[in-house]
């Protein structure tokens, strides 16, 4: 993908907005427990960890290790051409908390699971899109 | 002991044609595969007061995902219902099933017509299969967390669960094909199968890949079809046309988290959970099984209920199936023996079913397993999605 594909966007709502703009200022945020600290995705009004209430958003480093991947070769949208890489990624600060997302500027043949890798943000209209690419070694 | 599914059973097998494009109006191939089933049962239209599908009439999804509904089948019927039930959110296709089994051991219904009917074929055309979202300009929901990203089809979000199967216990695309291989084989012995032309590993291995670690053959085939079967009352069962088949448990846990990239261990799928469950509920165990009809929507997901169901352990799939002989008509664990999905065309669920039905009936004429099978499991769902049927012939 070396350019924007054409993406289909999420719908901005009062639950998602931090994450799906939290990207134009360059960081990748969560909700999080104030009790009990967990992060909380996709966003709920309830901590699913200790049920606590209060959830305040917050940035995450935007590291992150790669925990599987296809390598896509079938055009599903138009203007989103393949071949590019979809994966599930965990995020550094906490075990289990994963995201979709595709792994830009790198090889398909270079990908390989447990790679760390790093978050990056590609705008569409009013939405930055979490991406992620390796870590330089 | 009272209200268990075990007090119901499958008395009426129907289903329609079969087959790519065939230009007819989904609703007339449900009445065409539900009559069936209840002549098939010995009963009349009067006799039946339940109906159970999925995933119900009018749902959003791929053009042609939902053949008929409920009331579409009641009106055209004329039935006088006591009980009926249409849905999507069920433990996988079979889930409705298991609905009818629980309305008549509560005594809610008698005989209950089961129907899940596609049409995608016919309503996507010959065009290209279109993506999901691809009709939106934004999406909302559990969507907006894979779509945005191109991982617009259930091909993408099971291939990442293969993959990482691989990963984790060395599986190859040479075990993986061994699903497809063995489907195509069956098939040519079924004469309502789409694919019955003969595949070769080495067709496997240079077909185009869709999404790694998948090839075109590792990907079902969309049909146009429906498929109904009766549940019955074990009392109401007693003097009907053909010996009915037990009920002996049923699978529908979900107890991770009931997402596609949100499930826990990415080498399972709920369909662990499902299984796990059935065999909480009989004495029967995995080697008492005769025949598998296990869903393979992808080829992984019969993989992924292969282990679910405890055929062999966790991670063990590959080697289990490595080669083909196992899963064989004449093989240890019959497998698939309609063709599946894969060659004998997307049924959704359903056929597996019906095919486990024809299976212990020993109506599977050239696909007949030998040696009078009379326990079959059928499974249906993938990813979050998950149900299972233990069968039996008394």
């Amino acid at each position: 993908m070396t350019e924007k594909p054409t993406r289909i966007l999420p719908a901005v709502t009062p639950e998602n907005a931090h994450f799906w703009q939290g990207g134009a200022e360059g960081e990748l945020r969560f909700l999080r427990c104030r009790d009990c600290s967990s992060y909380v995705h996709p966003p709920a009004p309830v901590c699913g960890h200790c049920l606590g209430r209060e959830l305040a958003v917050a940035a995450v480093s935007g590291r992150a290790q790669v925990l599987t991947y296809t390598v896509n070769h079938q055009p599903w949208l138009p203007g989103f051409d393949p071949p590019y890489v979809i994966a599930i990624v965990e995020i550094e600060e906490q075990p289990g908390l994963r995201l979709t997302t595709n792994i830009v500027n790198c090889a398909p043949e270079a990908l390989r699971i447990g790679m760390p890798v790093r978050v990056l943000f590609e705008q569409h209209e009013d939405v930055a899109i979490p991406l992620f690419e390796p870590v330089e070694s | 002991m009272s209200g268990s599914v075990r007090d119901a059973c499958i008395t009426g097998l129907g289903q329609s044609e079969v087959g790519r494009r065939l230009n007819r109006d989904p609703l007339g191939l449900t009445i065409d595969a539900c009559l069936e089933a209840i002549e098939d049962a010995g009963l009349t239209r009067e006799d039946i007061d339940g109906i159970a599908t999925y995933p119900g009439g009018s749902v959003p999804g791929a053009a042609g995902f939902s053949g008929a509904g409920v009331v579409d089948v009641q009106d055209a019927l004329r039935l006088e219902l006591s009980w009926f039930t249409g849905g999507i959110e069920l433990p996988g296709q079979l889930g409705s099933v298991v609905n009818a089994c629980m309305a008549v051991a509560t005594g809610l219904a008698s005989h209950v017509l089961c129907f899940r009917t596609v049409w995608e074929s016919t309503a996507q055309g010959a065009g290209r299969r279109a993506g999901i979202g691809g009709s939106y300009s934004r999406v909302g929901g559990p969507m907006q967390w894979t779509i945005p990203f191109g991982a617009a089809s259930a091909a993408t979000w099971i291939a990442m669960f293969a993959q990482r199967h691989f990963h984790e216990y060395g599986t190859t695309r040479e075990q993986l094909a061994q699903i497809a291989l063995n489907a195509r084989r069956n098939a040519a012995r079924n004469p309502k199968a789409i694919y019955r032309d003969p595949l070769s590993l080495e067709d496997y291995l240079s077909a185009r890949i869709i999404s790694t670690p998948f090839c075109l053959f590792d990907c079902d085939v969309p049909s146009d079809g429906s498929t109904a079967l009766i549940v019955s009352r074990r009392e109401a069962a007693r003097d009907l046309r053909k010996p009915p088949i037990q009920v002996e448990a049923v699978g529908t846990a979900l107890r991770g988290r009931p997402s596609w990239d949100q499930w826990d261990d990415l080498t399972t799928m709920a369909a662990r959970d499902a299984g796990a469950m059935l065999w909480e509920h009989t004495q029967l165990r995995p080697s008492d099984v005769d025949v598998a009809e296990l869903y393979d929507g992808f080829s992984f997901l019969a993989l992924a209920w292969i282990e679910a169901l405890g055929f062999c352990k966790q991670g063990e799939g590959g080697p289990f199936i490595e080669g083909g002989a196992r899963i064989a008509l004449d093989g240890e664990l019959p497998l698939n023996t309609q063709g599946g999905q894969l060659s004998g065309g997307r049924m959704h669920g359903y056929g597996f079913l019906h095919e486990a039905c024809v299976q212990l009936r020993g109506e599977g004429a050239e696909r007949q397993v030998p040696n009078d099978p009379r326990v079959a499991v059928a499974s249906a769902g993938g990813g979050p999605l998950a149900g299972c049927l233990l069968l039996s012939r008394p």
